[in-house]
């Protein structure tokens, strides 16, 4: 089993196998299953996730009213033709925006690696997919290379906004894409290692600071942020660019920063955007309704 | 290592909008229930640090008592929990704890029903997986998302080699194994996660063994 991403890269190295195909080997080592319930079983996420792209392209509100709409309108803007940032990315914010708002409505989602920051993916993913054309295997094999730098990330640092703050979600979310862009793009294991790193060292510090204890705002939009940062860094890998810190390095320095930072900005709604005076005044108003309705 | 599976990663299929709140505290709920073998009529929550502080906005209230009800994480049926318990005449009642935890997403669930109960406490680790930390005062480390017998029995000699010559007889393999006890010769517990379910008959027969008082299980 690999423990960081050195050991991830030289597996896929020393049999010339993909980071994917690594994941997919140990799943089905391990647990002792075939490759088509390894397979199939990704196969049903990539489903779910497709389903709530689609369900959130069409629009849909929490119920405590703080959020929704917005991947319609990012969709009806790009239809326009003048975006600034291009449509690629764009696409990317808008299915990523799409997946946290049918999650904030309490709809199906898969977890990516958690709710919360579960539109990083698929936002990469079904974007990226319009100019690269992949097989629907392919697709599922972005997921298991997505999975196996989320594992390293699980097992070193933490996938929890509880424990490490918005960066150990997001942070691992965008950079996790970032790697499975790289490798659906044609790039080397390294590359993906590179674009996760670079992802990653971006998102480093961001806090977890949930208005009302909602996985709203500032939720959805960082996720938005996390997909294009994702692509962007992508890029840059595959341009050539690497990070002067290691990417398991990295990793350690996002766990000790959300060791360090305060219970107030891990996941408590007590400080950061919560503690404002309108994240104060969002957060009495809905369970001032709550409370109301009871 | 605490995480064994890509699915752990890429997963679970749920209904939103947290893994560590919603999906995870769904499972604890779950675990719960499966435990404790039949549902129960009343179930008094402790509710500690960030499950506390947030778990109104993030339906964690209505995941527990979804799991209470063996609601699995992609279960829609997760919304309108609270009101399935009431009308199953299942009493809930919820309590914002300040006490430390060693964890922040800590619940302690006591539950039974007029003729027996039980007292689990789980975390939430992250992206909706959770350990089962502690069962009627035992320390213990258990997935709670694997199957697994738990085992109340006395401490002796020869305990638990009977318990595991009994699984090695039904060709059941071992994935995980703990014991505890409170202190020597006293109650003891032992928790083995198996890779496959355990059957009745197995149960029967575990439940026959010498020194052991009480067994149940958790299927997958």
């Amino acid at each position: 089993m690999f423990r960081n991403v050195a050991e991830l890269l030289e597996q896929a190295n020393a049999d010339s196998i993909s980071i994917s195909e690594v994941m997919i080997r140990q799943e089905m080592d391990i647990h002792q299953r075939s490759r088509e319930e390894v397979m199939g079983q990704m196969e049903r996420n990539l489903q779910i996730m497709e389903e709530a792209v689609e369900r959130g392209l069409k629009g849909v509100t929490s119920h405590s009213g703080l959020t929704g709409n917005d991947a319609v309108l990012l969709q009806q803007y790009m239809a326009k033709g003048n975006t600034l940032s291009g449509h690629l990315l764009l696409d990317a914010v808008s299915k990523a925006v799409a997946t946290n708002e049918v999650n904030a409505a309490m709809g199906m989602i898969c977890a990516t690696p958690t709710a919360g920051s579960a539109g990083c993916v698929p936002g990469a993913l079904f974007a990226v997919k319009e100019r690269l054309n992949p097989t629907r295997e392919q697709m599922v094999h972005f997921l298991f290379t997505a999975g196996a730098f989320g594992f390293v990330v699980a097992n070193n640092a933490s996938i929890s906004g509880a424990e490490g703050g918005c960066q150990a979600e997001v942070g691992s979310a965008a950079a996790m894409a970032s790697a499975a862009v790289v490798e659906m793009a044609g790039g080397t294991p390294e590359q993906s290692a590179e674009a996760f790193a670079i992802t990653l060292k971006n998102m480093l510090g961001l806090v977890c600071d949930p208005v009302a204890g909602l996985v709203e705002v500032p939720c959805i939009k960082r996720n938005a942020a996390g997909a294009s940062n994702a692509i962007v860094s992508a890029d840059m890998a595959l341009a050539g660019i690497t990070s002067r810190i290691p990417c398991d390095e990295v990793i350690g320095a996002m766990y000790r920063i959300g060791k360090s930072m305060p219970s107030a900005l891990r996941e408590t709604a007590e400080g950061g955007l919560a503690a404002t005076p309108t994240g104060r005044r969002l957060a009495d108003m809905i369970y001032g309704i709550t409370k109301g309705k009871e | 290592m605490k995480y064994q599976s890509v699915f752990d990663i890429i997963g679970p299929v749920m209904v939103g909008p947290s893994s560590s709140h919603t999906a995870g505290a769904a499972r604890i709920g779950r675990a719960a229930r499966l435990i404790f073998g039949i549902e129960p009529t009343w179930a008094t929550v402790h509710l500690y640090g960030s499950f506390a502080k947030t778990y109104r906005g993030h339906g964690t209230d209505l995941a527990i008592a979804g799991g209470l009800l063996g609601y699995d994480t992609d279960d829609d049926r997760i919304r309108f929990a609270l009101e399935t318990a009431e009308k199953h005449n299942m009493k809930i009642e919820f309590i914002e704890d300040t006490a430390a935890t060693e964890h922040p997403n800590t619940a302690r669930i006591k539950l039974g029903t007029k003729d027996s109960s039980m007292e689990l406490v789980g975390i939430s680790i992250g992206g909706g997986k959770v350990e089962i930390t502690e069962l009627n005062g035992f320390e213990l480390r258990m997935s709670g998302n694997k199957p697994a017998i738990l085992i109340m029995h006395n401490d002796r000699f020869g305990a638990i080699a009977s318990v595991t010559q009994i699984l090695a007889q039904h060709e059941i393999n071992i994935a995980h194994m703990e014991v505890s006890r409170k202190d020597v010769g006293k109650d003891a517990l032992m928790v083995i996660e198996t890779d496959q379910n355990v059957d009745d008959d197995v149960m029967q027969v575990l439940e026959k063994a010498s020194h052991i008082n009480r067994v149940s299980r958790l299927m997958n």
